[in-house]
């Protein structure tokens, strides 16, 4: 179909239009989950500090 | 641990329902079903960009740029579709105050976003070589446009307000609301003759494209749908995290523990 | 149903012991448009092919404008609560108070119109159009502003929010209300832009207040 990798990436001269599109889906696509794991981790490592909070709290008041 | 429902055996098959319905029972599945989901959402994107670049032909008028497509209709679709799961979980979660179907809606909301972005960006990229124009005001278009904002409203109402049931049971009259906007955007090429051409795909009749555009567009349409499902599955784990800090199995979790 | 005209007398009387909020409104919508003709210049056929899209934003933004006064008042100081307690149907108790709020700052508007309209040079059966839009269009706006009212009552911001909430319900209104005006300008049949403003108003007048409603009952508990 295509007779080269230029032939491709030019897209019969909508390159700028087809790339721009199927670009946005990809960033959007690929950012979102790391996005997520970003915040997971931030919850996590809250909730860890808590719990050692808590336990050095237990602790010092025994 | 499990006992968190202390509704009595007798009628078995409403624990089934209102099990899953438990935060501390979904976690887990949730996490089991994720790697699900990329899987398919690989297999899927791999088999539809496949076919989207090195199967469907030319385009007798629109030559190469009407591969757009591939990326436009799913995305649309799936504002569309995203929307209604988001408000039937809210509307489930005003009718049985389960505190899960609140947060399924929540965690839905940004990649519905994303996706009515998307279809509007991706829209905007299509038309501007085709029809001459980046955007134009006719009633796909601005309903379209509407469910954008309709999205960001109801991410903004939730944010905006502290109580966290409060804000649930909110959000969910918002996004009941809004829902009549779906129909609309839907049925706006068949009610108003403007710009945005009409339906190509029917469930009734033959499609009037190509068989191998029309595979290439369900293709990449399922592959946005298995991703929807994983990155949405992320987000309600981490919003669980978020509201059940105070509770015991929380704080059992492995990954808290370690 | 005498609930309902006991609310509005209530709500009348409140207003016009403080007459200078409703005042206000009205007054931004006199200003606003005022301004865009002193903005643009004289030219006659540009104003008249705006005219309608002007009049109506400033329709809706003046709305916008008054609606806080709708719930926020009477949460703070406790009355809210005291009207979902009645034995009445908290339904018929939101319908008098949306009812109350566009005689206010609804139906002033529709009276404004003309005297407005013709400072952007529009002929008499457009300000005809005009009125009658208006007169079908503030009811909708009034009804769907209650609902974001009812949402955002007592939230920081809660204001702005409800603008962000409310304004993409409005766009139906004002496509279809402006688009009556000039269709009729430039002699286009009208019929179709009123039937869906009326179908509109109707779907309002039947949903809105127990949504509003069920909103009030949320945002209390």
């Amino acid at each position: 179909m295509w007779n080269s990798p230029s032939e491709f990436f030019a897209m019969g001269g909508y390159a700028l239009y087809v790339w721009s599109s199927f670009g946005a889906c990809a960033l959007v696509l690929l950012l979102e989950p790391i996005v997520i794991r970003i915040r997971n981790n931030a919850v996590i490592r809250r909730l860890k500090q808590q719990l050692i909070a808590e336990r050095f709290d237990k602790e010092s008041s025994q | 641990m499990s006992k968190v429902n202390n509704i009595s055996t007798a009628d078995s098959r409403w624990i089934n329902w209102f099990k899953w319905s438990s935060p501390s029972t979904f976690y887990p599945v949730a996490g089991k079903l994720i790697p699900i989901f990329w899987a398919l959402t690989a297999i899927f994107g791999i088999a539809g960009l496949w076919v989207s670049f090195f199967v469907a032909p030319v385009d007798a008028v629109q030559g190469q740029g009407y591969r757009i497509i591939f990326v436009h209709v799913p995305a649309s679709w799936m504002s569309m579709l995203i929307y209604l799961v988001m408000a039937g979980w809210a509307g489930l979660g005003l009718i049985f105050n389960t505190r899960l179907s609140a947060m399924m809606a929540q965690a839905l909301a940004p990649i519905g976003a994303w996706m009515a972005f998307l279809s509007l960006w991706t829209g905007a990229f299509w038309g501007k070589p085709m029809w001459g124009t980046w955007w134009v005001w006719d009633a796909r278009l601005t309903s379209e446009l509407i469910l954008l904002f309709l999205y960001l409203g109801f991410i903004a109402l939730q944010a905006s307000i502290d109580n966290p049931r409060r804000a649930d049971k909110a959000g969910a009259i918002l996004a009941l609301v809004g829902v009549v906007n779906v129909p609309i955007i839907y049925f706006s090429v068949k009610w108003w003759n403007t710009l945005h051409q009409g339906a190509s795909v029917s469930l009734t009749k033959a499609p009037a494209m190509a068989q191998t555009m029309l595979w290439g567009m369900l293709l990449m349409t399922l592959c946005f749908w298995m991703y929807s499902i994983a990155v949405s599955l992320m987000r309600v784990r981490t919003l669980i995290l978020e509201r059940e800090t105070h509770t015991d199995w929380v704080r059992q979790l492995n990954e808290v523990n370690h | 149903m005498n609930a309902f005209f006991a609310i509005i007398h209530r709500d009348l009387l409140l207003v016009m012991r403080r007459k200078s909020e409703v005042l206000t409104a009205l007054f931004f919508f006199v200003v606003v448009t005022s301004l865009f003709p002193l903005g643009i210049g004289a030219d006659g056929a540009l104003l008249r092919k705006i005219a309608p899209g002007v009049l109506w934003v400033a329709a809706l933004l003046s709305t916008l404008l008054g609606l806080q006064r709708m719930f926020a008042a009477d949460y703070l100081d406790g009355a809210l609560e005291q009207l979902i307690l009645t034995p009445q149907s908290l339904v018929l108790l939101v319908s008098g108070k949306i009812a109350a709020h566009w005689l206010v700052s609804g139906l002033p508007l529709v009276l404004l119109a003309p005297i407005i309209g013709i400072q952007f040079d529009l002929d008499a059966s457009s300000l005809y159009v005009l009125m009658a839009s208006l007169l079908l269009g503030t009811p909708v706006l009034s009804l769907l502003g209650s609902i974001g009212a009812a949402l955002t009552l007592g939230v920081r911001g809660g204001s702005v929010l409800m603008s962000l909430l409310i304004l993409p319900l409005y766009v139906p209104v004002l496509i279809f209300g402006a688009g009556a005006v000039y269709a009729n300008s430039v002699g286009l049949d009208i019929t179709g832009h009123f039937s869906l403003l009326g179908a509109l108003l109707i779907l309002a007048l039947a949903f809105v207040p127990w949504v509003s409603a069920a909103a009030l009952k949320i945002a209390i508990e």
